[in-house]
C-alpha cells in the first residue's frame, strides 16, 4: 500500500513545516516528505489541492460508552465519529460499565478497536476500583494490556492519599494520571456554572472554586511524587494560571481544554437548554478569553472534545436531571477554526494542539509526519462553510450545543495507517 | 368616512327615555330597581333613574352588570373581551328588576345578562328596557320599553353615543366598517 | 385585548400591560368569589389540568378553585399517581397529557425549567405554579395586587424581601416583576442564601435586616425550609430567627403604615413571630384571596389567547 498526497499545504507544527509538500507514505509509514512533486509510479495519488494536509488529529479525551452504554455510543460509532472528524487517534475514558478498571476490559476494548480498524483507539484504565474512589485499580495489568494513562475521570478522586497513590504507582509503569479536577462537596448538586445564569433560571450553580480547589491540590501531589499529571477540561482563568505557574516551576503538568469552553459561556444554558450542560460547566467570556490565551502562550497542551454521547431521553429530562456531557468529535474542527478565521489564534498553533501537542502530552507516537511515524494523515478545507447538523452525525449521540452554527472547515480526508479511511 | 345618519339628537333621545320613565310608572313598576348591562346601559340606567325620579321624586336603585363572563361566544371574537366590574349593590331577590341596554340586536346580550342576574338571586321579575330596537333577534327576547325601533340591514351599526363614554349624547346609524373604501 | 403571552413560565415575559390587564381582570372577578353562587359560566367546557408534580396544597387549591368558579373542569395530576415516577420521560408525560386535551396546563415541578420543556413540547398554554429555585410568576401577581389594593401604586415603594433568597422562587419572580413596575426592591438575610449573581436584578444586598425594615414600605417574608439548617445554610432555626426574623422587636423600626407579605405556608416564631403573622400590618390571608382572583384572571385571559 503506497500512497501520495500531493498539492497540499501540509503544515506539521512538530517539523516547523508549512509549505507545499508531496507527502509519501508506505505500510502505514511516513517515508518521505519533500518539493518534488512527482510522483514515482506505483503510488496511489491522493489530490489535495487548496486543502492543509495535517498528522491526523488526536484526541486526549473521549467517551466512547461500549461496553456497557451502547445505546450512546459504540466502538464503531465512536471510530466514526472521530475519523469524519479528523481524529486518527482518541483515548477513550473509563467510566463504561463495567469499569474499564482491569486488563480484561482494557483487552476487549482494544480489541474491538482492531476489528473496527478505522482510527487508533487507545483505553484509558480507572484509577480506583469502580471509580469508587476507594482502592487502586490494577493499573499495572491494565497498562500491560495496552492503556495509556489513567483516570477516573467523570468521577473525581475526593481521596488525597488515593491521589497520591494512584500518582506514585503510575509512575512505576510510566503513564501519566489524568485528572477530572472537580471537588464533590463544593459542586454539591450543581448543574451549571454558578453565576447570573444559575440564578436567572433558578439553578444550583456549581462554583469555580470546585475545579481549582482540586487542580492546585493535583499539582501539588505532582510536585509531591514528581509525576506526570494531567489535568482535564480546565475551563476557569484561576485554574489555566495554576497550570500556567506549574509549568514555570518546570512541574511534570500538562492541561488540554475543550472547544465548548473555549467557544461558549454559560448563557448557552439559557432557556434551559440541556445541551449545554457539561462538567465543568461552560463559564464567563473572561474565562474564555483566558483560555484562548493560554492555548497561544503555550500553557495548554492540547485540545480535547470530552466527547460525551448522551441518548435524547437522557437529555430530556430538565436541566437539572439531565445528564452531564456534549458531544464534539465533528464539531471539533469547524468551532476551533472559528477562533482562527477571528485571528485569535494561528492555524499552525490549532493543528499543533491536535496534533503534536497532545503526542507529546500522553507520549504517544502519531502527532507527526516525520520519516518513520505512522502514516495518520488528516487533509482539510479550513475555508469551506459548513452548518452542523446533528442529523449527519456518525455518533450515535446528538447532543451537541453546537446544532445550526454556520461555520467554516471540513474534513476531506482522513487517513489512518496509510489507509483512506474518511472522505467525504 | 363611512355612510352614517343621524337616528336620534339629544333632545330626542332624553324625550324617549322621559317616555320609557311614564310608561315603567303607568305599569307600576316605580319600585323596580334598574341594572344597567355595561357598557352603555350604564348611563342610560342612571339617565332613565333621573327621568323616574322627576316624576316620582324617588331615585330607583341602580347597578352595573359586566355580561362577558357568561357570553357564548367566547372562542369565537377575535379579540377576547375585557373583563368589568360587575356591581350589585342590593339584593337581586325578590326585586322587580328592569334591564337596561342601549341596542337590542340579537338578544343574546340580554340573554347572558339573565343567566348572570339569576347568579344572584331570584328576581321577582325582569322586564327590559332599550334605547333601540333594531330588529335581527336570534333568540325569543322582546324590549318591554323602547325608545325607538327601526328596520335596518344586517351589516349596518347602530351606534349609540353617551356622554360618559363618547362626549356627547347622539345615536348614529352606520354601514358596516367593511364596506368603508 | 389579550396577552402578549401564550404561556405563564416567567414574569420576564410578561410586558407592563400584560401585568395591568390581569390585574384588571383579577381585580373585577374579585366580586365573584363573594356572591352566594360562585360561579360565573365563561370557561364552561375548558379542562384545566393541575400537574402538581411537587407536594402543593395552597397552590393547587388555589388553582383549582379558581377554574371551579370560572366553571371549567380541573382535574388534579398529582405526583403519586402520575407516571413520572414509573420512568416516563418528561416528554412523554407531556404528550400524554396533550392527548388528553386540555385547554390549558398548571405545572408545578421541583426541577427548574420544567414548565418552559412543557411549553416547548404541548400545544395548549402552559401556566409555571413554581418551578424549583427558579420562578413562581402567580405567586408574584398576587403580591403586586396584594401590594396595589393597599398602597395604590407600585412605582416608588420600597420593599424588602427578606430570609433565604437562594432558594426562593417567589423572590426571583419578585425581584424581577416589581422592578419591572417601578419599585425599588432591597434583599436581605444570611449571605449563604444570597445567591451569585443576583446583583445583575439592580438590588442591594443587606446583612442586617434592621438596615431595610425603616425605610421599607412592604416587607415581604419568605419561608426558611427546616432542611436548609442540615444543609449548613445556618447553624440553627433558634438563631436564624434571632438575627433575620420578624418580631416585635425588629417591627419597632418599621415605617407605620408598612405591611408584611409572606407566601406561606408562615413557620410561625421562626421567620416570623405569631403575633406579627397575625398583626394589623400582615396581609397574607389578603394574599391568599387575591391569588384566587389572580388566577381565575389568568384561566380566563389564557384560554381566549389566540395560537
Amino acid at each position: 500500500m503506497k500512497l501520495a498526497i500531493t498539492n497540499g499545504r501540509v503544515i506539521d507544527p512538530s517539523q516547523n513545516l508549512d509549505g507545499d509538500y508531496t507527502t509519501f507514505a508506505e505500510n502505514g509509514i511516513v517515508t518521505s516528505i519533500h518539493r518534488n512533486k512527482k510522483v514515482p509510479p506505483g503510488f496511489e495519488i491522493l489530490d489535495a489541492k487548496g486543502a492543509i494536509v495535517s498528522p491526523g488529529f488526536i484526541d486526549l479525551h473521549t467517551h466512547l460508552r461500549e461496553p456497557g452504554f451502547e445505546y450512546r455510543e459504540d466502538i464503531v460509532s465512536g471510530a466514526k465519529a472521530a475519523v469524519a472528524g479528523g481524529f486518527t487517534t482518541i483515548l477513550c475514558m473509563a467510566n463504561t460499565k463495567p469499569v474499564n478498571d482491569n486488563a480484561s476490559v482494557t483487552e476487549m476494548i482494544i480489541k474491538r478497536a482492531k476489528e473496527v480498524g478505522l482510527a487508533r483507539i487507545l483505553p484509558v484504565g480507572a484509577l480506583s476500583k469502580g471509580l469508587q474512589g476507594k482502592e487502586l485499580a490494577e493499573i499495572g495489568e491494565m497498562v500491560k494490556a495496552g492503556a495509556v494513562a489513567i483516570s477516573d475521570d467523570g468521577m473525581p478522586v475526593m481521596h488525597g492519599k488515593l491521589m497520591r497513590h494512584a500518582l506514585e504507582y503510575a509512575k512505576s509503569f510510566g503513564v501519566p494520571v489524568i485528572t477530572h479536577a472537580e471537588d464533590l462537596t463544593l459542586s454539591d448538586g450543581g448543574c451549571i456554572h454558578e453565576g447570573k445564569v444559575s440564578t436567572a433560571l433558578g439553578v444550583a450553580g456549581i462554583p469555580e472554586v470546585a475545579e481549582e480547589a482540586m487542580i492546585q491540590r493535583d499539582i501539588l501531589l505532582s510536585k509531591l511524587t514528581r509525576h506526570r499529571l494531567h489535568v482535564a477540561h480546565v475551563s476557569t482563568e484561576t485554574g489555566i494560571e495554576m497550570v500556567r505557574q506549574a509549568k514555570k516551576k518546570k512541574l511534570p503538568v500538562t492541561c488540554e481544554v475543550t472547544p465548548h469552553h473555549l467557544m461558549l459561556t454559560d448563557e448557552a444554558c439559557l432557556e434551559y437548554n440541556t445541551h449545554a450542560k457539561v462538567n465543568p460547566p461552560l463559564r464567563t467570556r473572561q474565562d474564555c478569553a483566558a483560555l484562548i490565551e493560554a492555548l497561544n502562550d503555550g500553557t495548554v497542551d492540547a485540545i480535547a472534545t470530552d466527547h460525551a454521547p448522551h441518548s435524547e431521553d437522557e437529555k430530556s429530562v430538565g436541566l437539572g436531571c439531565s445528564n452531564f456531557g456534549l458531544i464534539g468529535m465533528e464539531t471539533a474542527l469547524p468551532v476551533l477554526l472559528k477562533l482562527v478565521h477571528q485571528k485569535k489564534i494561528t492555524l499552525k498553533k490549532l493543528i499543533q494542539l491536535l496534533t503534536m501537542g497532545p503526542a507529546r502530552a500522553m507520549n504517544l507516537k502519531g502527532g507527526s509526519l516525520k520519516k518513520g511515524s505512522p502514516a495518520d494523515i488528516t487533509i482539510f478545507d479550513p475555508n469551506r462553510p459548513v452548518t452542523i447538523d446533528p442529523n449527519r452525525f456518525f455518533s450515535k449521540s446528538r447532543n451537541t450545543p453546537f446544532a445550526h452554527w454556520r461555520l467554516k472547515g471540513k474534513v476531506l480526508y482522513t487517513i489512518c495507517n496509510g489507509k483512506v479511511v474518511f472522505s467525504s | 368616512m363611512a355612510e352614517q345618519k343621524l337616528l336620534m339628537t339629544e333632545a330626542q333621545m332624553d324625550k324617549a327615555i322621559h317616555a320609557m320613565a311614564e310608561k315603567v310608572i303607568e305599569d307600576g313598576l316605580s319600585e323596580a330597581v334598574l341594572v344597567g348591562i355595561k357598557t352603555r346601559g350604564v348611563p342610560l340606567a342612571h339617565w332613565l333613574a333621573r327621568r323616574l325620579a322627576q316624576i316620582t321624586r324617588k331615585t330607583p336603585k341602580v347597578g352595573e352588570l359586566d355580561i362577558n363572563l357568561y357570553r357564548d361566544d367566547l372562542s369565537e371574537v377575535a379579540e377576547q373581551p375585557i373583563i368589568h366590574k360587575t356591581d350589585i349593590p342590593f339584593s337581586v331577590d325578590n326585586s322587580g328588576i328592569i334591564l337596561v341596554d342601549d341596542v337590542l340586536y340579537t338578544g343574546r346580550t340580554i340573554r347572558a345578562a339573565l343567566d348572570a342576574l339569576i347568579d344572584f338571586g331570584r328576581p321577582k321579575f325582569v322586564r327590559l328596557a332599550v334605547l333601540v330596537d333594531r330588529g335581527w333577534r336570534e333568540l325569543p327576547i322582546q324590549a318591554e320599553y323602547v325608545g325607538l325601533t327601526i328596520k335596518t340591514k344586517i351589516d349596518e351599526v347602530v351606534k349609540v353615543m353617551l356622554e360618559e363614554c363618547d362626549g356627547k349624547n347622539e345615536v348614529l346609524l352606520k354601514e358596516h366598517f367593511s364596506k368603508r373604501t | 385585548m389579550s396577552l402578549s403571552v401564550r404561556h405563564i413560565l416567567s414574569v420576564n415575559d410578561l410586558t407592563k400591560k400584560d401585568c395591568a390587564l390581569i390585574l384588571k381582570t383579577a381585580q373585577n372577578m374579585e366580586e365573584i368569589s363573594e356572591r352566594s353562587v360562585k360561579k360565573v359560566p365563561i370557561l364552561r367546557g375548558k379542562t384545566i389540568l393541575l400537574c402538581f408534580f411537587e407536594p402543593s396544597t395552597r397552590t393547587r387549591t388555589s388553582f383549582e378553585i379558581a377554574a371551579k368558579r370560572l366553571s371549567a373542569d380541573a382535574v388534579n395530576i398529582s405526583s403519586v399517581g402520575s407516571s413520572l415516577s414509573k420512568g416516563e420521560t418528561l416528554l412523554d408525560t407531556a404528550k400524554n397529557l396533550e392527548a388528553m386535551n386540555p385547554d390549558i396546563l398548571v405545572v408545578r415541578h421541583a426541577q427548574s425549567g420544567i414548565p418552559h420543556l412543557l411549553a416547548q413540547a404541548v400545544d395548549c398554554p402552559v401556566i409555571n405554579a413554581g418551578d424549583g429555585m427558579h420562578e413562581h410568576p402567580t405567586q408574584a401577581l398576587l403580591d403586586l395586587m396584594t401590594i396595589l389594593k393597599v398602597k395604590k401604586r407600585i412605582a416608588g415603594l420600597h420593599i424588602a424581601i427578606i430570609g433565604d433568597i437562594l432558594h426562593s422562587r417567589v423572590a426571583l419572580s419578585n425581584i424581577i416583576l416589581l422592578k419591572k413596575m417601578g419599585a425599588k426592591v432591597s434583599l436581605a438575610g444570611p449571605a449563604s442564601m444570597i445567591p451569585l449573581g443576583i446583583e445583575q436584578f439592580g438590588v442591594p444586598i443587606f446583612y442586617d435586616i434592621r438596615k431595610v425594615i425603616p425605610s421599607a414600605d412592604v416587607i415581604m417574608m419568605l419561608r426558611i425550609q427546616r432542611e436548609r439548617e442540615a444543609d449548613s445554610f445556618f447553624p440553627s432555626l433558634r438563631e436564624y430567627s434571632r438575627f433575620f426574623g420578624l418580631n416585635k422587636e425588629t417591627m419597632k423600626h418599621a415605617k407605620k403604615d408598612v405591611v408584611i407579605l409572606h407566601p406561606g405556608p408562615v413557620n410561625r416564631g421562626v421567620e416570623i413571630a405569631p403575633e406579627i403573622a397575625d398583626g394589623e400590618h400582615s396581609l397574607i390571608l389578603d394574599q391568599v384571596t387575591n391569588g384566587v382572583a389572580v388566577r381565575m384572571a389568568l384561566l380566563y385571559l389564557l384560554c381566549g389567547a389566540k395560537k
